[in-house]
């Protein structure tokens, strides 16, 4: 798959924000005033920005609302509608900590669930994708959830649970890189199956349907960016759980050297997250790349 | 809506001929010719005269070779070469149809024929994503999703002459290769040559259940001693040369060197 930099961006920094907004409804860290200004103006900055750049991938995006009239069928109408009542009832948790010192917890849960639903929902829109095995797994949602998870503890600061939420997110990196690398072969689909021809002999694409390019080719058949990929996993692994897990588990002294370390474990989480997201769609090969004869 | 129906009263579609196909792609121009100017938005080109030309299409001809597997009948079986022609298969559980957020992508109760209404696409693409067969493309002029109607503005449209009341590709296909019909009922011409050729579902693993059925190319990997009954009358009439170029034949033989061809 064309690995789109919006829609590379909007996964990776909504899910961190509405991790960090799951957080929050949950009262982890149960902050009021200024300080809750900054981290809920972080948590909005993150998921809103987000959901934005997910708009510049559209065709056209000023018709974008009617994208929440089909939650009955499509994951893509309910992400939107569990984004947008995340964000409205989380805002309304927000003025309540900002403006009155005040938790209202049922609606900081219900903030916190729907914060949840919205990352579940996004990984749903890959994973329900028959076309595309390596995101076809109960793995994806997984991969989504917990990266969102260990990121929202590492930006509220939850210390008792963002090491073993990081150790989590890694573990499921790995398993879904190690299940990925062999779902193409495992879902059965081959250039035989594609064509109808398989069982005649060995079949082989003569040549192209067109001498050009074409939107199939540049959205669907991206091939050019895997020759780094071992070497791009080894630094999404290590930016994104190795070294915040190091930062967080080094004993420090001092407030100002721990929150240093802690800020660059965001920092280096983020930049590992965003790397593997990118592998998430570089390498996931769409079946129609076999009627072209690569994949 | 985006829900698919439980059941449409009739299955159009097309049946393609894999053994007929000559691979002229005047379908895929007729297909284009006619649908950049009738229903919906036109199919732009970009660069079209530039060094990167690429454009929307709705139906594309690939080509593939089949080498088939040896057995002791055919120790070396000859390679066979298929044209092999792709459009929109109006699935019957169309997955392009439930992904769509806005409703824009559906599929017709009366004719099961898939549909984009361009006022409400968004052009998010999930449903190009969501096909496995390339069916679909986005038209960059236009920002919204393109795909094969069946040509639903010519098969009902009563200003054209019955025999034209067809898809265009159909009706240009000078090799008779494109059937169309309904393919619900049993009793269609249609159906009937699916029944009889053993027609197949491209990706049947996938789940779509397309309604298009392919037919798959007939047996033609044994070439024969004799190719031609012809043959025999075009055997050459004297296997050695005679008089003049017989002797001239001998003695540029005798010379030093290497002649390639001919008996010795």
């Amino acid at each position: 798959m064309h690995p789109a930099p919006s829609v590379i961006i909007f996964t990776t920094l909504s899910g961190l924000g509405f991790g960090l907004l799951a957080f929050l409804g949950l009262g982890q860290p149960a902050v009021t005033g200024a300080v809750a200004f900054v981290f809920y103006a972080i948590a909005f900055g993150l998921a809103c920005g987000g959901l934005l750049a997910s708009t510049f991938h559209l065709g056209r995006p000023e018709r974008a609302w009617r994208a929440f009239t089909q939650w009955k069928t499509s994951w893509l109408s309910r992400e939107g509608v569990c984004a947008v009542g995340a964000l409205l009832f989380m805002g309304l948790y927000a003025l309540g900590a900002v403006f009155f010192d005040s938790q209202w917890t049922l609606l900081g849960w219900i903030g916190a669930a729907l914060s949840l639903a919205t990352v579940f929902t996004t990984s749903m829109i890959y994973t329900q994708l028959k076309t595309i095995p390596r995101w076809n797994m109960e793995l994806t949602p997984a991969v989504f959830l917990s990266f969102s998870l260990a990121g929202g503890a590492l930006l509220a600061g939850a210390e008792a649970v963002a090491p073993w939420l990081l150790a989590i997110a890694g573990s499921v990196q790995l398993a879904y890189w190690a299940k990925g690398d062999k779902a193409l072969e495992a879902s059965g689909t081959d250039i035989g199956t594609a064509t109808g021809l398989g069982d005649r002999g060995a079949v082989r694409a003569f040549e192209p349907p067109h001498t050009g390019s074409n939107y199939l080719l540049r959205e669907f058949v991206h091939v050019v960016g895997r020759k780094h990929a071992q070497k791009l996993r080894m630094i999404a692994f290590v930016l994104g759980f190795a070294l915040p897990l190091l930062l967080l588990l080094t004993p420090v002294q001092g407030v100002v050297i721990k929150h240093v370390f802690a800020a660059l474990a965001a920092l280096s989480h983020i930049a590992g997250i965003a790397t593997s997201r990118w592998l998430f769609f570089a390498q996931a090969e769409h079946v129609v790349g076999l009627y072209y004869g690569k994949r | 809506m985006t829900q698919l129906p439980n059941s449409t009263e009739r299955k159009m579609g097309l049946v393609i001929d894999l053994d007929t196909c000559v691979g002229c792609h005047a379908c895929v121009i007729s297909c284009k010719g006619w649908n950049t100017e009738n229903y919906g938005a036109p199919l732009s080109d970009q660069d079209p005269y530039g060094g990167d030309p690429s454009g929307t299409f709705l139906n594309r001809v690939h080509s593939y070779e089949v080498k088939p597997t040896p057995c002791s009948s055919q120790p070396d079986p000859a390679a066979q070469l298929i044209h092999f022609p792709k459009s929109c298969l109006h699935c019957e559980d169309a997955p392009c149809v439930t992904v769509c957020p806005t409703g824009a992508s559906y599929k017709r109760v009366e004719d099961g024929i898939v549909l984009v209404n361009e006022d409400h696409c968004i052009g998010c693409g999930l449903c190009a994503w969501s096909c496995p067969y390339g069916a679909r493309e986005l038209d960059l002029a236009e920002g919204v999703m393109k795909k094969c109607t069946l040509c639903v503005d010519r098969i009902y449209n009563e200003n054209l002459p019955e025999v034209d009341r067809v898809p265009s590709c159909v009706r240009t296909c000078p090799a008779g290769a494109r059937h169309f019909g309904d393919l619900g009922d049993p009793d269609s011409d249609v159906s009937k040559l699916v029944e009889e050729r053993g027609g197949m579902d491209l990706m049947p693993e996938m789940g779509t259940k397309p309604v298009n059925k392919y037919l798959p190319p007939r047996p033609k990997d044994q070439i024969e001693d004799q190719i031609d009954i012809l043959a025999p009358l075009l055997a050459p009439v004297a296997e050695e040369p005679q008089g003049f170029l017989g002797w001239l034949d001998k003695a540029l033989d005798k010379l030093p060197g290497t002649s390639s061809g001919g008996a010795h």
